[in-house]
């Protein structure tokens, strides 16, 4: 099936018959990779509703049902689907709410890191000059900063809180954005219409952001979703070490980390957290580089 | 010197590519000869097919995508599109060989030129390696390079578009090939360097009796250098005559609107003229004559069936209802 | 007919400087992109520009929508120094002058609307509201054949020759005296040329607009350009009306230039005058006349004085020692 509409008309000399095609939501939709996307969206959804689906109050402990295993075990029931931990809170309820938790974190590291990033990277590579030099020495600074390291002793300096998690990682994480949008920037800042723009005597104010910056939007969104992979792992390690979203809150990182002492006698308490973590990456990831591969080198066509 | 010999004969061939958005039919049934000694042009705008022929000829149309479906191309009667892969690559660079548009992109810029010219020598021949130089050096000098020896060593980025385009040349004629495909050989050429090179292929033809096929989208070159020519529009040949002839009388409505479309320097205009509309879209041809919605002497069977071949007058051929 | 001069150049000099070294770079050189060109344009006319590659036309253009900086050498617009105009005036001299590029597919701006693209000069320059900015952007469209709809369209749903236009209707929004055209159909269709050169002309018989044209096809420039400028390596080295520039060009590299040039017709054969050697490096360029090393019938003065460029006859203006 084509999706061409093909106008032709011809009216008096001087007009063109003309054949444009409509981007149609089909072609966009086409080749989606649905099972990363589904995925996403599930945990978008427990993320966004979370408190209207749990089956239990993720922060409520009874006492009577410590360590259940999960209802496929024999000593399980539906009850508590995926079991509960040492304290026995549902598992199924803590993961569905700590989904919020990460995917806050996740995308709030990424769209700040992401935005501080795309305007490094503009005033850089389109005003030049010391203005280039001196934020890109700076960028080198922040890029070989021991990223982990560092991470983990601000959040033990600050104390954790998942503001602070989010701060600190917006903070470090910037610098690679702006090193890859950097080259986007000089390679559009050549383009004609940037010339013809120069020509029509617009400002370099909105050069940049009316001109440049819809143009590196897609490089920006593929980077944001490769990284968002990195930052929920990241907020999980400072769980995990007890310096990122604190208790009662629950985040998978740290319910990892509850259930690793008693994995030889409760291993779903660490494992279903563990394979939360390990879907939505991957999810992120896979969903990440197909849209690399729509997106670019054709990136004009979206 | 133009023998009555056919050197080479395309029959009815057919390469299409599989897309997303459906079937290209590239090259669409397209037939033509080719005599030894003579340069044939293939004229037409860009997606017209001009250029997957001649890959489809030499068999390097790029899969996955694109498949030779149809059609036979005899090479002194040989069809080239049943031989296999190795006997193909022992054809090409010595019995046939191509030059392209771009030389920056046919030249390797980590070789000695010397080496680049060596390269097919070596694969195709025998020779030792004194006479591989030697070789070398008689092909820059048949180019016009001067003083080859010094020039063996160098690079290309170190010479001009002009050079790269001879040592391109160079290159494809130093196994003696009956047939040079040259795509758009000049397009990013130069005036005055384009004019040196279409007269230094004339005269390495007549040299060595090539035969040449010049793919262009440029009427010039064909009045300059072409003996026949054939115009292709989507995927077709829609005429094809002896150069003079096609100038003199274009048969086919497509043919004459683009000659008058195009500016002279001998005579003065006002208003050029016009063909209305844009080339077609190849996934989404119309039945019929794929030309028929820009044409300006339509008529209704115009729009349901593709005219098959009609010769006009003596070797002038067209595809159109206006001739029968 | 007194022709009034919209613009004129005067000794025009751009010097691009070649540097060595990393850290504290040395200047051990000088491309002489543009080396003292002085010539005039009349109002309505279209001036051609021709020369091949290397010889300046392309920094030429830049240098007059000061997009490059002028090394030395005076940019008259309407009589007035350019570099000595008031900022009201300067102003003017800025929306006054556009230009249309070559590549149909790097001129618009990939994810700007069509409307908003060619609103953009006027938005900027001009006060005016919303809903006469949408009706000069539809009276564009109207001008050059676009439909209706385009505004809300971006660039990559048109054809090549479909952009072109849309650019030719933002570089006339503001409404400018000049348009500087820069290959605006060699990388279009064949078949798309003639509409955009008649749409061209049509444009200029409508609004007078003047016109620089900037191409390698000799046929192109000759079809539509009234005089015809040709630069060698940096220097103008004949100025005549097309006519006369094409039937008895006096420089020998118009000669030879013009003895390249393909012909409309198998029967007409030209005399190719074959130019020696390779066009000599900007950076080294020949001493006296920059042609010298080429010619083909130089004199002794050639290598030594570089030829000025004067009136051999009405119109006609040559930079040659043999004249």
């Amino acid at each position: 099936m084509l999706n061409s509409l093909s106008i032709s008309e011809t009216e008096e000399t001087g007009r063109v018959s003309e054949r444009f095609r409509r981007i149609r939501f089909r072609d966009i939709i086409r080749g989606v990779p649905w099972i990363p996307v589904t995925i996403l969206v599930i945990f978008l959804v427990c993320g966004l509703f979370g408190s209207f689906i749990t089956p239990h109050d993720p922060l409520k402990t009874d006492l009577r049902a410590v360590k259940k295993p999960p209802f496929f075990q024999q000593a399980g029931d539906m009850k508590y689907l995926l079991g509960t931990d040492a304290i026995g809170r549902d598992i199924l309820s803590r993961i569905i709410t700590g989904a919020g938790v990460s995917l806050q974190v996740g995308f709030a590291v990424v769209v700040f890191a992401g935005a501080l990033g795309a305007l490094v990277a503009l005033l850089s590579a389109y005003l030049g000059g010391w203005v280039d030099t001196i934020l890109m020495r700076i960028t080198d600074m922040f890029l070989s900063m021991p990223y982990l390291i560092i991470l983990i002793a601000l959040a033990a300096v600050l104390g954790p809180s998942k503001n602070n998690v989010i701060l600190i990682m917006a903070v470090l994480g910037w610098a690679g954005y702006a090193r890859v949008l950097r080259s986007e920037v000089l390679r559009i800042k050549n383009a004609d219409f940037i010339k013809l723009a120069i020509v029509a005597r617009a400002g370099k104010a909105r050069i940049m952001f009316q001109h440049i910056f819809p143009n590196i939007i897609n490089t920006l969104v593929v980077l944001a979703t490769l990284q968002l992979g990195n930052v929920i792992i990241m907020e999980s390690s400072l769980s995990f070490l007890g310096l990122g979203v604190p208790p009662p809150e629950p985040a998978w990182g740290s319910m990892v980390a509850d259930g690793r002492i008693i994995m030889n006698t409760a291993w779903w308490v660490s494992t279903w957290p563990g394979i939360a973590i390990m879907l939505v990456v991957l999810s992120s990831n896979l969903l990440g580089d197909w849209l690399r591969l729509r997106l670019d080198p054709k990136f004009r066509q979206l | 010197m133009i023998s009555n010999d056919n050197i080479l004969v395309v029959q009815d061939l057919k390469t299409y590519f599989y897309t997303s958005r459906g079937v290209v039919k590239a090259v669409d049934g397209v037939s033509f000869e080719l005599k030894k000694g003579e340069t044939l042009g293939l004229v037409g705008e860009s997606g017209c097919g001009k250029s997957i022929t001649c890959f489809s000829i030499i068999r390097l149309v790029p899969p996955p995508a694109g498949h030779i479906v149809g059609g036979k191309v005899l090479l002194h009667g040989e069809d080239l599109l049943i031989k296999s892969e190795k006997e193909m690559t022992r054809i090409r660079g010595s019995r046939i060989t191509m030059i392209l548009q771009d030389p920056m992109m046919s030249l390797n810029p980590l070789f000695t030129i010397g080496e680049q010219i060596a390269e097919p020598i070596r694969y195709h021949q025998k020779l030792g390696k004194l006479e591989v130089w030697e070789k070398v050096k008689e092909m820059l000098r048949l180019v016009h390079i001067p003083s080859p020896e010094v020039r063996m060593g160098e690079y290309p980025h170190q010479m001009s578009g002009g050079m790269r385009q001879r040592i391109s040349g160079a290159m494809t004629l130093s196994c003696q090939p009956e047939i040079l495909i040259a795509d758009e050989p000049t397009t990013a050429l130069d005036v005055t360097i384009q004019a040196q090179f279409l007269s230094l292929l004339k005269e390495i033809q007549q040299k060595v009796n090539l035969s040449m096929i010049v793919v262009t989208h440029d009427f010039g070159i064909v009045a300059r250098i072409c003996d026949r020519v054939a115009v292709m529009y989507a995927g077709k040949i829609v005429e094809s005559a002896e150069t003079r002839e096609l100038f003199n009388n274009p048969a086919h409505p497509y043919t004459v609107a683009l000659l008058n479309s195009l500016p002279k320097m001998e005579e003065k205009v006002d208003k050029l003229y016009s063909i209305e509309g844009q080339p077609p879209e190849l996934h989404a041809l119309p039945p019929g004559c794929s030309f028929a919605p820009r044409c300006p002497q339509v008529k209704e069977i115009c729009l349901r069936d593709f005219p098959s071949q009609k010769e006009i007058t003596l070797d002038h051929y067209a595809s159109c209802w206006l001739h029968g | 007919m007194v022709s009034e001069i919209l613009l004129e150049v005067r000794d025009l000099t751009k010097h691009f400087p070649v540097t060595k070294g990393l850290i504290f770079p040395k200047r051990i050189g000088a491309v002489m992109a543009v080396d003292g060109i002085s010539f005039t344009i009349n109002k309505g006319e279209t001036f051609g520009l021709v020369g091949e590659s290397g010889c300046g036309k392309t920094t030429t253009a830049r240098l007059i929508l000061l997009l490059e900086e002028i090394t030395s050498g005076t940019l008259l617009f309407e009589g007035t120094d350019v570099s000595q105009m008031s900022k009201p005036a300067f102003e003017r001299y800025r929306a006054s002058v556009q230009a249309v590029f070559q590549d149909p597919y790097s001129s618009l701006s990939p994810r700007m609307k069509v409307g908003k693209i060619i609103a953009e000069p006027i938005v900027i320059n001009d006060d005016l509201n919303p809903k006469e900015i949408r009706e000069r952007v539809a009276s564009l469209l109207d001008v050059v054949g676009l439909r209706k709809d385009a505004p809300v369209l971006y660039p990559h749903e048109f054809s090549g020759g479909q952009r072109q236009r849309i650019a030719i209707a933002r570089a006339l929004a503001p409404d400018p005296g000049l348009i500087i055209l820069d290959e605006p159909v060699s990388a279009l269709d064949v078949s798309i040329r003639a509409q955009i050169m008649n749409l061209l002309r049509d444009i200029q018989k409508k609004t007078h607009t003047t016109f620089l044209l900037i191409a390698h096809d000799l046929a192109v420039v000759k079809h539509m350009s009234n005089r015809i400028g040709v630069m060698y390596l940096g220097k103008l080295v004949e100025v005549a009306e097309s006519e006369e520039l094409c039937s008895h060009p006096v420089h020998p590299y118009t000669q030879a230039l013009l003895s390249a040039a393909l012909p409309s017709h198998p029967d007409i054969v030209r005399e190719l005058i074959i130019l020696p050697g390779d066009v000599p490096s900007p950076l080294n360029p020949p001493s006296g006349c920059r042609f010298h090393t080429r010619c083909f019938k130089p004199t002794a003065i050639c290598s030594q004085q570089i030829p000025p460029l004067k009136e051999i006859t009405s119109g006609h203006l040559v930079a040659c020692h043999i004249n």
